[in-house]
């Protein structure tokens, strides 16, 4: 990164720009439509309230998954481990007694402490190892958390605390926190992107060992992804839980969980910070067009899977970006030569 | 004396597991991809031997002769049609590419033969409920037996071939470093294709091992690919052939014992015992600290020494 050829420093004017101007106003339009979709309650009908709710907690999930796939090279087939976790937690913390809203917060703070020490287990796996060696670790938190007969055991449980809300007012609060945490840990992982680590995290992800060989703190860094991934799909847990209400092991710490998030990732674009929102977004409509085809939705769903890993591995937003060089969200640098070429690099 | 018992139960699970982890093994030691799909092929397999069943009146194991070619075979077009192309772009897309693969294998399972569990102990005759009896706590069954001595031959006949056969040499040398084999004319992607083939019909043996010793599901899969994968890194990852057979019989002794304590418990004390050798400094019990693997370490500490 630092080896840049004499001859590129030799242009006159060259300059690193971050912001071009569609991003500059891509980033302020996904300031105003946070904004905007916070109206949404007010507006619009139950039913939209409520699908926008799964859409959220849908591109929370893909985000988190590409922040750890995408950005630190880590691939997990066992972030379910913290949604379950997220869901189990909320209902723990609303049964000794603190407020259902609440409690999901609190289980996103407590998927993030979890996270730290089995980050230390997990990442001493690289590569297709970590994939599984998370799924372990996800498999063995199912299995005991249905030996809690407190918590429903295998058979079980539901938020009833929130029943102290009314179906309406349940429903917006459900919302707005899905709005709320969904914005918070993109904008959380877009400052990462940003900063510093950022670029040590792309070139852990290129290369480890050349990474670590101008100074990166490979596991460092990625601790710090997996960590906020957990909490990022810990939170996920806690919305899914509020928004089916009922939770069973099985079904909440299942495998399907990753094969929706690596759907969304691949189709959207992985390593692309625009592109899981998309796949969010393109799965949304599939499961609305054929979520009660059981087995051949999920067929269709892992051919595609396959069939984009194979042979469109950046996936829709990367290819739109790699055409056009169109960057909504900027995370990355460019380089803008001034005098050679004009101002149409955006 | 119950506690012998559950040992000797346990290695005789261990077999299984090690004819579950034996083609998971052979595929990361020579391409350095772990097959997420692996434990559904297995399960494919057991299907296609039930299909078999279903029109056919005869013995599981005759029922192994024409599946096992034509898992083997589809274990070659695995190769050619998915995985090489994956390996090409890296170490994420084998991994996402096997993953979309084992869903697909799951749903069109169940599509074809239902949720429910079926089980090819029923057609296999006297094997599946004789056991030798050697005193009043321990017996040892026929099928548990027959199972651990057929994993026994697996590893017994891989370590021949790759250590005696014009192709095992190949296969080694492209393992061991795919570039230099190319330059002395291997044909490295043949040599993967056929990794492939062998490892599927290993996982074949094992479907119908699982299908005879208990039930199965379409959704039977991933928990076989776990239960293989925690053999591999309890024997010690890739470190030698053998080690995977020891991790299996390893994981077979700990899911036993922790089923005695508590039933409920057989399948987590697996997964502590995996997570226990995980953290353990050494990291499986069978890994070698080979002459690459120093130089690797060294290279990733940043340490030119």
């Amino acid at each position: 990164m630092t080896g840049v050829p004499a001859a590129n420093r030799a242009v006159p004017r060259s300059a690193i720009q971050r912001w071009t101007r569609v991003s500059l106003g891509f980033t302020s339009g996904f300031g105003v439509l946070v904004v905007a979709l916070a109206f949404v309650p007010v507006v619009m009908g139950a039913s939209v309230v409520q699908d926008l709710t799964s859409l959220l907690t849908l591109v929370l999930m893909a985000v988190m998954w590409n922040a750890l796939a995408g950005y630190g090279g880590l691939v997990s087939v066992g972030l379910q481990a913290y949604i379950g976790l997220g869901a189990y937690a909320t209902v723990w913390f609303a049964l000794h007694g603190i407020n259902p809203y609440w409690a999901m917060v609190l289980a996103t703070l407590f998927c993030t402490v979890v996270s730290i020490p089995l980050s230390f287990i997990v990442l001493r796996f690289r590569g297709a190892q970590f994939a599984i060696g998370t799924w372990v670790v996800a498999e063995a938190i199912s299995i005991y958390v249905s030996f809690d007969n407190q918590l429903g055991a295998g058979t079980g449980t539901s938020l009833l605390q929130i029943d102290s809300y009314s179906p309406t007012s349940r429903e917006h609060y459900t919302y707005w926190l899905a709005l709320g945490m969904t914005a918070f840990f993109v904008v959380v992982v877009f400052y990462l992107l940003r900063s510093r680590l950022g670029s040590s995290l792309q070139a852990i992800r290129d290369d480890e060992q050349a990474a670590a060989s101008v100074g990166v703190r490979v596991v460092a860094g990625k601790r710090i992804l997996f960590i906020l991934a957990a909490a990022g799909c810990g939170a996920a847990g806690a919305l899914t839980l509020a928004n089916i209400l009922f939770i069973e092991p099985t079904s909440i710490f299942s495998v399907n969980y990753s094969a929706f998030m690596i759907f969304m990732v691949l189709v959207g674009g992985l390593g692309t910070f625009e592109g899981p929102i998309i796949g969010a977004i393109v799965l949304y409509f599939i499961q609305q067009q054929f979520g009660n085809d059981g087995t051949w939705y999920l067929i269709g769903l892992g051919a595609t899977a396959i069939l984009f890993a194979l042979f469109l591995p950046r996936g829709i937003w990367g290819m739109l970006e790699q055409k056009t060089g169109l960057r909504f969200m900027p995370v990355g640098y460019r380089v803008r030569r001034a005098a050679i070429e004009t101002d149409g690099a955006s | 004396m119950t506690w012998v018992n559950d040992v000797i139960q346990g290695i005789l699970l261990g077999g299984y597991y090690g004819i579950i982890a034996c083609g998971l093994a052979l595929m990361f030691g020579v391409m350095r991809i772990i097959n997420l799909a692996h434990g559904d092929i297995a399960v494919l397999g057991a299907y296609l031997m039930y299909l078999l069943l279903e029109h056919w009146n005869t013995s599981p194991f005759i029922a192994l002769l024409p599946v096992l070619p034509v898992m083997v075979l589809l274990g070659y077009f695995l190769q050619r049609l998915i995985l090489q192309r994956s390996l090409r772009s890296g170490m994420l897309t084998p991994l996402l590419a096997t993953f979309g693969l084992s869903i697909v294998i799951q749903n069109v399972l169940e599509q074809s033969f239902g949720p429910n569990v079926d089980s090819l102990g029923g057609q296999a005759g006297s094997i599946v409920t004789s056991a030798w009896q050697i005193n009043s706590e321990i017996s040892i069954s026929a099928l548990g037996a027959l199972i651990f001595a057929t994993a026994i031959v697996i590893y017994g006949a891989l370590q021949l071939f790759l250590s005696r056969t014009a192709a095992g040499r190949r296969m080694r040398a492209a393992a061991e470093d795919p570039d230099t084999a190319e330059l002395v004319g291997i044909d490295s992607r043949a040599v993967y294709a056929r990794a492939t083939a062998i490892a599927v019909g290993i996982a074949t043996l094992g479907g119908l091992a699982l299908a005879l010793r208990t039930t199965f599901s379409p959704y039977s899969g991933p928990d076989q690919l776990i239960f293989a994968f925690e053999a591999v890194v309890i024997g010690g990852l890739g470190s030698s052939l053998w080690g995977a057979l020891l991790g299996g019989i390893v994981l077979g002794i700990a899911q036993t014992i922790g089923a005695q304590i508590n039933p409920e418990w057989s399948i987590l004390a697996g997964h502590i015992v995996f997570l226990i050798v995980l953290i353990s400094p050494r990291g499986g019990l069978l890994t070698l600290r080979s002459g690459r693997g120093m130089r690797r370490r060294a290279l990733a500490r940043g340490g030119a020494t």
